[in-house]
């Protein structure tokens, strides 16, 4: 069966997709919101993780008991998650209680109460949030890479500092919502079994009304890059390395993933077959492409025992640089056949189907299609796998460990 | 949806439900055994062996076994529980032959001793991975705390000294007796075709030995109620565990217990959410009900600041009196239907999520229980079956397990 995608912009900028899928019973929907924390206000660095708690504590008419349990009741999971660009909303039930939760959407984006007298519990929870990073290796050696990669202030970490955190205070709150939350920008997607002209109606009567200038999205500085140690007296060393790909939209955009699954595609990509199967070295070890609309990276992560650690390092920055040696057709076609089947399989997925369906409206401004997708899929090969890594080569390291020795870095 | 289910002559069985509108299939190999199938002497034995399944077979080495699921885009991995090694893969429906090919070839592995020497090395890697997360060493801990000396208390991945000190033939003494036909189930579910499946699986198994690897202790577990701290400096929260006897997987209490402990740490709106997260006394709190085999238990959890766990300790325990003695509500128990009503939904949407439940169901129960039974099992629970259950398993003799910069603890 063809794919049934549906969209539409409402005249006050807020965008509507939905992919129709008859075959399963439940729905998911996604809110992109432009307030992500690289708006936090300057001095006041957390303060949209804090507002993103704050955001569900009662809305419309309902406090903060009573809409938990109305979206409870409608059986819907959902979540708040801060990224860097984007306040994300997202929540799964059977799609039947879709309408009903999408009301309760509608007043907590448009009609949160904010309420003052709960700002100094969720201020709380955010101390201990930065607290808890202190005991989660693997979490903190990434937001120090992130922060040294990323142009500012991409990399910015949304947990803040404990001074940044007690600056804020209830009025912060609202004037954040005033300033960052209006239709324009906002990507609404949904995937599951909805009928589109019901869905599109519901959603122009909750939203149609809501008025509101859009967000400037930052500007950019370059990246303090840079390398660092940070010593912790831990069982595993934890390495992350990072260095420069092309953005999600590039016209190398799928050469570049092509090449992110040669290194760590499956169980008998590179990094998996050197590091781990052929020398033990670690339990762990992976290269991850990111993106934002101007810039994009390869994040490359492996924790190993301190001993083993700098061989660690070592074969893998081998392996980044062996890249621009060429791949094999076979590891191409191992490529092509794991990209296909998570395009197809993601089909099954209403959740990675609404993910997936924001995230192309918003880098590309359209959705493509899973035929669109095979093929350029279909059109990889070791030629323009390498053509693109001898352009873009992996160089320019950005690497952070933690652990308790500092290794030796290459030049 | 349709069930199948035959069982080969060496006393395989093959499971499979078919749903023709799936995008993919999935299929599992279920092998019931687990680190509470262990002696002292294997510690580890049952999860490194699984790491070793992928190390080859006299057919194909480590390598060629990864790069023939990465030919055929499978999504595949394994996990080792306390009682099950399961060897598993998504694939699009034109790759179930390569897929069941591969599965079925290297769960008859060489186990040879290079690869052996290897992998020991990982699997120590991934000891020191766990033992850098709090959270996990408080749950590990907990769990040996409760089950003390019931075989449920030993360790999945074992310890660096168990690993280095096992041997290959301790590990090829394990799996003749443990991987016998008729302890292993073949679960199938999505977009295939039954008799091919058969077919093929019978072609790929039907020599496969067979046997009997009876699991000899499946008494349930008595805990005395037991408080233990374990003072780690450096860290910076508090983790705690609180574990209480629940309902075994064979019991129809189950529901009931899963509803009770949704209503009382479910993530979200839970008795434990108000009390504990909402006022931000812990960043979280939660409890979950884990059904074994033979016996069960309640998992309550919250981690915090060192100095507020005292108080977040008695709020709970107050919290639980409560519901001993009051039991739920009605609205409780409506609140919990709808969201288990939609995560049962959810997860059963894709291949992979059917083909888990349907691999485990049938390796507790021997019965088939198709998602709108299951459905109706949980729709069924009253409010008398929430009393039933808290009588039966009442939480006055907690196991409590503290880990972090905590001294003590009362």
């Amino acid at each position: 069966m063809p794919q049934q995608v549906f969209q539409h912009t409402f005249p006050n900028g807020l965008t509507l997709l939905l992919e129709r899928m008859d075959h399963v019973r439940s729905a998911a929907v996604n809110f992109l919101v432009p307030a992500g924390c690289v708006y936090d206000p300057p001095g006041q660095l957390g303060l949209v993780s804090i507002f993103s708690d704050m955001i569900t504590r009662g809305a419309g008419d309902r406090d903060s008991r009573a809409l938990t349990l109305a979206m409870d009741s409608l059986g819907l999971d959902h979540s708040e998650s801060v990224g860097q660009l984007h306040l994300r909303f997202w929540g799964s039930t059977l799609a039947r209680n879709i309408p009903p939760a999408l009301e309760l959407f509608a007043d907590i984006l448009r009609r949160p109460h904010l309420p003052p007298e709960e700002l100094d519990a969720v201020k709380e929870l955010a101390l201990q949030d930065l607290q808890a990073l202190e005991d989660e290796p693997r979490a903190k050696v990434m937001v120090e890479l992130r922060r040294r990669f990323w142009p500012a202030p991409l990399g910015q970490d949304r947990r803040g500092t404990p001074e940044s955190i007690e600056r804020i205070t209830p009025k912060n709150m609202r004037a954040f919502h005033d300033a960052r939350f209006g239709p324009k920008g906002i990507i609404l997607s949904v995937a599951g079994n909805m009928e589109w002209q019901l869905l599109r109606d519901q959603v122009e009567k909750l939203f149609g009304d809501w008025q509101g200038a859009g967000t400037q999205p930052p500007e950019l500085t370059p990246p303090p890059r840079g390398n660092a140690h940070l010593p912790k007296d831990t069982t595993q060393t934890q390495i992350v390395i990072a260095y420069p790909s092309v953005p999600f939209g590039h016209p190398d955009y799928y050469a570049a993933l092509g090449a992110v699954q040669v290194l760590s595609g499956g169980m008998g990509a590179r990094l998996f077959t050197e590091v781990r199967e052929k020398r033990g070295l670690c339990y762990s070890v992976s290269a991850n492409y990111q993106t934002f609309k101007q810039v994009a990276g390869i994040l490359c992560y492996a924790g190993t025992t301190t001993e083993r650690a700098q061989e660690t390092l070592d074969v893998t920055i081998a392996e980044l640089k062996r890249m621009t040696d060429g791949v094999t057709e076979e590891e191409v076609q191992r490529v092509r056949a794991g990209l296909k089947s998570s395009v197809i399989m993601q089909e099954e997925s209403t959740s990675s189907r609404a993910g997936a369906l924001a995230s192309d409206w918003y880098y590309l401004g359209r959705v493509r299609s899973t035929e669109e997708i095979q093929q350029a899929i279909d059109a990889l090969s070791p030629a323009t796998i390498l053509e693109h890594v001898k352009k873009y080569l992996p160089r320019d390291f950005t690497i952070v460990t933690l652990g308790k020795n500092p290794l030796q870095l290459p030049v | 949806m349709s069930f199948h289910k035959h069982t080969l002559p060496n006393g395989l069985t093959i499971i499979g439900e078919i749903s023709p509108s799936a995008r993919s299939a999935a299929v599992g190999f279920f092998v019931k055994t687990g680190s509470r199938d262990e002696t002292p002497e294997v510690s580890g034995v049952s999860h490194f062996l699984e790491h070793m399944v992928f190390k080859g077979t006299p057919h194909r080495t480590a390598l060629e076994v990864n790069y023939d699921f990465d030919k055929i885009g499978a999504s595949y991995n394994a996990f080792t529980s306390e009682e099950n090694t399961v060897f598993y893969a998504a694939i699009l429906p034109e790759y179930l032959p390569q897929a069941v090919d591969i599965l079925a070839d290297i769960l008859r592995p060489s186990l040879r001793g290079d690869d052996f020497d290897m992998e020991k090395k990982v699997i120590i890697e991934e000891i020191g991975m766990y033992d850098d997360q709090p959270m996990w060493c408080a749950y590990d801990n907990a769990k040996k705390a409760f089950f003390a000396d019931h075989p449920l208390g030993n360790s999945i991945l074992g310890t660096a000294d168990s690993i280095t000190a096992l041997s290959r033939d301790q590990m090829q003494a394990y799996y003749d007796h443990r991987y016998v036909a008729p302890n292993i189930t073949v679960a199938v579910a999505g977009n295939f075709a039954w008799p091919d499946a058969v077919k093929l699986i019978e072609k790929q198994c039907g020599h496969w030995p067979t046997g009997s690897a009876p699991r000899p202790d499946v008494r349930p577990a008595l805990p005395r109620a037991h408080l233990q701290v374990m003072t780690k400096e450096k860290l910076n929260q508090e983790q705690v565990f609180m574990l209480a006897p629940a309902p075994a997987a064979d019991s129809m209490q189950r529901y009931a217990a899963d509803a009770l402990a949704m209503i009382i740490g479910d993530d979200s709106g839970s008795r434990l959410y108000w009390a504990l997260v909402d006022p931000g006394y812990a960043d979280s709190a939660d409890m979950s009900f884990h059904d074994y085999e033979g016996t069960g238990s309640y998992f309550t959890s919250f981690s915090c600041k060192p100095e507020k766990t005292q108080d977040n300790l008695a709020l709970i325990q107050e919290i639980l009196r409560e519901v001993q003695r009051e039991g739920v509500s009605e609205d409780e128990l409506a609140v919990a239907k709808s969201k288990i009503l939609s995560r049962v939904v959810r997860g059963s949407e894709r291949p992979m999520g059917r083909m888990q439940a349907l691999g485990m169901g049938w390796t507790y129960l021997h019965t088939y229980r198709s998602v709108d039974e299951e459905l109706a099992n949980f729709d069924a629970v009253s409010l008398k079956d929430i009393r039933g259950v808290l009588d039966k398993f009442p939480f006055d003799a907690l196991t409590v397990l503290a880990l972090g910069p905590l001294a003590k603890l009362e």
